[in-house]
């Protein structure tokens, strides 16, 4: 049986025992004491690996990517921990989270990781709980971590800059050259990855992407030109030249010493995610007990009445 | 409700060589209606790799579907991965075309609940609260 005492547990997870890493992970995931706790602990041991986003639109092939990369990864003798979002549903919490089973084969090799976890409320992009879990992989030891987003183009730019390399995973036929000028999801890659380039339109989005990327020079992040990729991700086909790039763009972060400074960001960000999401439960509670006067007053006498009992229990 | 509370994190996953997911997948839809975050794992997985995904993604409780006829062939194969691994503490549900007389063999084995075909979708959420209250303590209004 598990030691459920948090100093051994922690002690057990950072020997590698999954289940104690499971259950550390839950915590965390749930901002509880003990988890922020935890998160505090492992941070000191954090900060060497090295974090892959993933994103692209529903049905592109990330999560059958994810499964490659693994497969590439570990091959290479690295621990990946690997973080999938799915989206919550708004009105229960509830989520369907079907990334997993694209990769269920891989997720029995050594050294490699697993959570999904649900977007909770967020629309896009990755969330607080996902940069918390990511801190917590890391301090653990996995030196390569990937995260899948939930799949929409419009992501939060703040949070992905807390990734040192952003694939953005798209296919034939999904858009003609004017979607690619659009603002949004062709501004945040460092790398695109064309996957089932086994259809026929493969190369005519090749060109269109290649004109989107070529034309962007003012918008390169840090500096680095965006490289595409042509995959078909189902068959391997492409895995080892798009991990070979996901070095290169590594490598580049290191010489520009961006390396280090993504991970100072990453853990500002998730101070500042804890903590407004504390003080957005406080407000909701605030609120859901003053319902009855709240709705009789005017909004301008609510508003600082609120404002000020949160005040009151933040004292 | 806050984002913060507990959710009841269930594994739902096709055991064996079987290929009929359509009750999974109609299961999975309603625990996740009902609040609850449901990892689907998909067709023909084997016991390892059930017990894996509920051991990394730290669930409460799993719910197998087995269509094949091959349940007490493959159940005690679960249960002892699952207690290899620690896992005493997490639900195990099977549903399935299940013949009357195992349905005991399989609950002495130590599953918690069994379904079979024709039972409803408020029962199977109902009873999955029930065991991850049973097991794990989480209590959902």
């Amino acid at each position: 049986m598990l030691n459920n005492n948090l100093p051994k547990l922690i002690e057990e997870a950072l020997n590698g025992n999954e289940l104690a890493i499971a259950r550390l992970l839950t915590k965390i995931e749930y901002m509880t004491d003990e988890g922020i706790s935890a998160l505090g602990a492992l941070s000191k041991r954090s900060g060497n690996a090295h974090v892959i986003g993933i994103t692209g639109i529903p049905g592109a092939g990330k999560s059958t990517l994810i499964g490659g990369l693994i497969q590439e990864y570990v091959s290479r003798g690295h621990r990946v921990g690997v973080i999938v979002i799915d989206p919550s549903s708004p009105y229960t919490m509830g989520s369907f989270m079907g990334n997993r089973l694209r990769f269920q084969d891989k997720t029995m090799l050594k050294n490699v990781f697993v959570r999904s976890i649900g977007s909770r409320g967020y629309l896009g992009g990755i969330s607080a709980e996902a940069l918390m879990l990511t801190e917590a992989l890391d301090g653990l030891g996995y030196d390569k971590i990937i995260i899948e987003t939930v799949g929409a183009g419009q992501t939060d730019t703040e949070v992905e800059q807390s990734v040192h390399t952003i694939l953005v995973v798209t296919i034939p036929g999904a858009g003609d050259d004017i979607q690619a000028l659009k603002a949004g999801i062709m501004e945040i890659g460092d790398i695109y990855v064309l996957n089932k380039t086994d259809r026929p339109d493969a190369e005519l989005t090749f060109n269109t992407l290649k004109f989107a990327i070529d034309s962007s020079e003012i918008s390169y992040r840090d500096g680095w030109k965006p490289l595409i990729v042509k995959a078909v991700a189902i068959k391997n086909e492409g895995i080892s030249e798009i991990v070979n790039k996901i070095e290169d763009h590594l490598n580049y972060l290191k010489q520009k010493e961006l390396f280090k400074k993504r991970i100072i960001d990453r853990r500002a960000k998730i101070v500042e995610l804890i903590a407004r999401r504390k003080i957005d439960e406080i407000i909701s509670e605030i609120v859901k007990k003053n319902y009855n006067t709240i709705i009789n007053e005017d909004i301008t006498e609510a508003v600082p009445k609120v404002i000020h009992n949160v005040k009151e229990l933040l004292r | 409700m806050m984002i913060t509370t507990k959710r009841i994190k269930v594994i739902v996953a096709k055991l064996g060589l079987d290929g009929h997911d359509r009750g999974a997948k109609v299961v999975a839809r309603a625990l996740k209606d009902a609040g609850m975050e449901v990892v689907y794992t998909g067709l023909r997985q084997t016991p390892e790799q059930i017990v894996k995904a509920a051991l990394q993604e730290d669930a409460d409780v799993i719910g197998i579907s087995i269509l094949s006829g091959a349940h007490l062939e493959l159940i005690p194969k679960v249960i002892e991965i699952m207690r290899q691994n620690g896992l005493n503490d997490v639900g195990l549900i099977v549903g399935g075309v299940i013949p009357p007389d195992d349905i005991k063999k399989l609950k002495d084995m130590g599953v918690d609940e069994v379904f079979l075909p024709g039972s409803s979708l408020k029962e199977i959420v109902e009873k999955v609260k029930k065991v991850a209250r049973q097991k794990r303590g989480i209590d959902v209004e």
